[in-house]
């Protein structure tokens, strides 16, 4: 048996695809220098965390976009993934329930 | 007997059984390193110091990690890529690379630890380090696993192309997934523990 | 995007038809992907955890009735490290406390409420031929037996089991002997195993649903499992990190949880310290309390099966009742720090989590309170599974208006650390989840081997258990009151404000002991009735769901011909049908 089935109706697609994979391969790559360039800059902190938050989160969804093909997945997929999302939310802010001024007394 | 959609997709979803546990996995993963993320954030907000990461940890060489990680993401891709071209040939060149690659990043993460052992930094010295060995220390065991799950794809795994390309061509992709993933918690882990 | 298996693929595969026959015994029942066997599998080895989890509580029930006193018969059996004379020591009623909560809760409660009857009963309720991923079900099977075993196993290493309470609260319990490693070991072989479980049972309920079965025609029982699963796929993996930072602080002696400056007899720890003990508390309450619906969710799922079926009424109140449930399965995870109140929480943040507190107490109320309009004008027919069912629904009910007065903090502070809290959580669990599953159990047999379990039995068994469950957990609600600690070896023996309320330590334990000989008639209905109870057809209790509409026992694969879903899970009493009951599948 042949890949024809898989082939004939994706191969237009899939070249299109592999253009696009190259171009945020690029833009990754320039990311990364990005980020490292920026931390010899010596920002203050607040501003440094900032910025290698942004930058991390803009690589993670490129390749989480395009990578992963989240761009154009399935309803189900997003419904999966907007419920961890919000429990991962709720996970994250338990630093700022630990710390937050007034919340524990100790801090 | 056959368990339906393994690897026909199932008309009102759109996804076939394979797709939907992996991204299920990958769920329960954001949460595992999520919790991480959650207890570094609360332990370096509680410390009264904090070293910066690049005054202990070796910059260049993780930045080297960061670019061979990348790389391995794309040539993941580039295999899926080529069977859904119906290219097997291309295929085992691309997964190959991947696996090298993460070998690579497997082998400079050896030297960086060897060096932190040798300094006499440890896990048990403070808590940075503490969060550190453990963060890329379960980061590295997933890399180690889904080198192996490309393995057996690039081995013995592959003998389904012939039998059933589109199921192959599936596992793959999702193979893939998990890799990206690895990818992507590197991504985070690199500023979070080098930079900052 | 692409999607490869969006093409009609050529069909491989199809000489697999009936190879079942071929299995030798091993693989039919040991190492089987079949998810009858594996439920069954997963259904006896938590009653066996039960009953052993119930064995260590009656020893320590022992003890708290009659303080330093040699136990009769058994007391010699321990050796001298653990009862010298037959009377226990400290460090042995702390290893049977914390093993007690971490066998019923991990190895006893949820194994036979999600992996027993989650795996049996669900892909037939579906109509699916098997689970949508047979190895992993097989793989999760075998990783719970294994976190079981080294459960088990830390009774025999040196210094005993973890004795740092089945919430192994840090620094304590980075300090604890070689048996609270173990203990970890254990839980992330657990985690493991209900993580791939949670994929499988997710995955399944959503693909292998057959034709016509749309999501609001399941039966309750699926969406719990469904939101169950959902709940153990995104709360464990915290409480995965925790342990694998618990274990970091134990052999790496990192400082995750160990602050700076800890003195323990006298003497200041070495340790790197700048850790947070109250991280523990919130990564393990982050999961342990969407575990609490874990347990809960499947039980109400099981008594609203029975309900519906034997009021031969459909359930009052279906929609608002799933509603509910994947309402409460949201907002689990925003109210766990209200087992945190005692750590010297601030006000806002008390306030914060006692108003989720009391927003999650109404959908349960709303399922509880549809539960019990559905008895309204049913002709109930009073079988062992009904009278269980009909149990859950006040045993419940007081577990979960005692529970009120734990959700302010004001309240909880004084209670927080007395039996009341004890009285309380036993109540939702012991009464309350575990006669759901009696239920389920008694209601599901007759699928699983085609023969019913004796009634006379299930009812001396019933109506025994009832009463003694209230003698064991009622005075400790007046013991809390009384402000009796929960934590104390001796019962509260040595505390002079004690005294008027410690002889009820005695009327829990006798309540305790004569609970496990009303176990006895459980436990020989259950192997006698596989050979020599009432023979059945399909469908025994002319029920409606899909699970029915298959052979008892069903054959590998499950139905004969896939069956389709054409109407709602509980169409009973259709007033113009021939029947009181019209099955799904029929057309």
């Amino acid at each position: 048996m042949t890949s024809d089935h898989i082939t004939v109706d994706h191969a237009a697609d899939i070249d299109r695809q592999v253009r696009v994979y190259v171009v945020v391969f690029v833009a990754l790559l320039a990311l990364t220098l990005v980020t490292v360039a920026v931390s010899y800059l010596d920002l203050p902190p607040a501003m440094a965390i900032a910025v290698a938050l942004l930058v991390a989160t803009v690589k993670g969804s490129l390749v989480a976009c395009y990578f992963m093909h989240l761009i154009s997945e399935k309803k189900l997929i997003y419904v999966v993934l907007v419920i961890t999302a919000i429990k991962f939310v709720a996970l994250l802010a338990l630093p700022a329930v630990t710390h937050s001024n007034g919340f524990w007394i100790d801090e | 007997m056959e368990i339906p959609y393994t690897f026909e997709v199932r008309r009102d979803t759109g996804l076939t059984n394979g797709k939907i546990g992996l991204w299920l996995f990958l769920a329960s993963e954001v949460m595992l390193f999520g919790a991480l993320f959650a207890s570094y954030i609360l332990i370096r907000t509680g410390a009264p110091n904090w070293p910066r990461g690049d005054t202990i940890l070796n910059v260049p060489l993780a930045t080297f990690n960061t670019i061979v990680l990348i790389s391995s993401s794309v040539t993941m891709v580039m295999a899926w890529a080529s069977l859904v071209r119906g290219s097997f040939a291309t295929f085992r060149i691309y997964m190959g690379a991947t696996i090298l690659l993460g070998f690579v990043f497997l082998v400079v993460k050896y030297f960086e630890y060897s060096h932190k052992f040798h300094d006499g930094l440890y896990p048990s010295t403070n808590n940075f380090l503490a969060i550190y060995f453990t963060l890329t220390g379960l980061h590295m065991l997933h890399v180690a696993g889904g080198m192996a799950l490309n393995a057996w794809f690039w081995g013995p795994g592959a003998k389904l192309w012939k039998t059933n390309p589109v199921w192959f061509t599936n596992r793959v992709e999702h193979s893939g997934l998990f890799w990206h993933f690895v990818d992507l918690v590197w991504i985070f882990l690199f500023p979070t523990l080098y930079l900052l | 995007m692409t999607q490869p298996g969006a093409v009609t693929a050529p069909q491989p595969h199809v000489a697999h038809q009936s190879h079942h026959e071929e299995l030798g015994f091993w693989r039919q029942y040991v190492f089987s992907v079949d998810h009858k066997v594996i439920g069954i599998q997963y259904a006896i080895t938590g009653l066996l955890f039960l009953l052993f989890g119930f064995s260590l509580m009656m020893l320590m029930r022992w003890q708290l009735a009659y303080p330093g006193a040699a136990l009769p018969l058994v007391g010699n059996l321990f050796g001298e490290a653990r009862m010298p004379g037959g009377t226990m020591l400290p460090e042995f009623y702390n290893e049977l406390g914390a093993m007690h909560g971490t066998i019923m809760v991990f190895l006893g409660v949820v194994p036979l409420a999600v992996g027993g009857f989650g795996n049996f009963v669900v892909p037939l309720q579906i109509g699916a031929p098997d689970m949508a991923f047979p190895r992993l079900n097989m793989a999760s099977y075998w990783f719970f037996f294994l976190g079981g075993v080294t459960m088990l196993a830390s009774f025999f290493v040196p210094g005993g089991a973890a004795q740092s309470g089945w919430t192994s609260y840090t620094p304590l319990s980075v300090l604890a002997g070689t048996g609270q490693t173990m203990w970890l070991i254990g839980m992330l072989f657990l985690i493991t195993s209900s993580l791939l479980g949670a994929v499988n049972f997710i995955t399944t309920i959503i693909q292998l649903r057959v034709r016509g079965l749309t999501f609001m025609r399941f039966p309750f029982f699926v969406w719990t499992q469904l939101v169950t699963s959902f709940l153990l796929l995104l709360a464990f993996p915290p409480l995965q990190a925790a342990a694998i930072m618990q274990m970091m602080d134990r052999v790496a002696g990192t400082s995750f949880f160990m602050p700076s400056g800890l003195v323990v007899s006298g003497q200041v720890l070495t340790a790197a310290g700048g850790g947070n003990p109250l991280l523990w508390q919130h990564l393990f309450w982050f999961l342990a309390h969407p575990e609490v619906y874990v347990l809960i969710l499947p039980a109400m799922g099981i008594v609203a099966e029975v309900i519906a079926n034997n009021t031969r009424k459909p359930l009052w109140g279906y929609r608002s009742m799933v509603y509910s449930l994947m309402f409460l399965g949201f907002m689990s995870f925003l109210v766990w720090a209200h087992h945190m109140f005692m750590t010297g929480m601030g006000t806002a943040m008390a306030a914060f989590f006692q108003t989720t507190t009391m927003i999650i107490s109404i959908p349960s109320v709303v399922i509880l309170t549809a539960l019990l309009i559905s008895l309204w004008g049913g002709s109930i027919r009073f079988n062992t599974p009904m009278l269980f069912a009909l149990g859950f629904l006040p045993m419940f009910g007081i577990g979960g208006l005692t529970g009120l007065p734990l959700g302010f903090n004001v309240s909880d502070i004084p209670l927080h650390d007395t039996y009341y809290v004890i009285g309380h959580f036993h109540y939702v669990v012991a009464p309350g989840t575990i006669f759901a599953l009696f239920a389920g159990v008694y209601y599901w047999y007759p699928k699983a081997t085609g023969r019913k379990m004796n009634e006379t039995l299930g009812k001396i068994h019933f109506f025994g258990s009832l009463v003694c469950m209230n003698v064991i957990f009622m005075p400790m609600f007046l013991m809390g009151l009384a402000g009796v600690s929960r934590r104390l070896f001796d019962g509260g023996e040595t505390y002079a404000f004690a005294q008027p309320v410690l002889h009820l330590n005695v009327v829990s334990s006798w309540g305790a002991w004569i609970l496990a000989i009303f176990q006895i008639p459980f436990i020989f209905n259950f192997f006698w009735s596989i050979w020599k109870g009432e023979k059945t057809d399909e469908n025994p209790w002319q029920a409606t769901t899909l699970e029915w509409a298959a052979p008892s026992p069903p054959p590998h694969g499950n139905f004969l011909e896939p069956p389709q879903a054409y109407r709602g899970p509980y169409e009973y009493s259709v007033p113009g049908a021939a029947r009181d009951y019209t099955p799904q599948h029929e057309a």
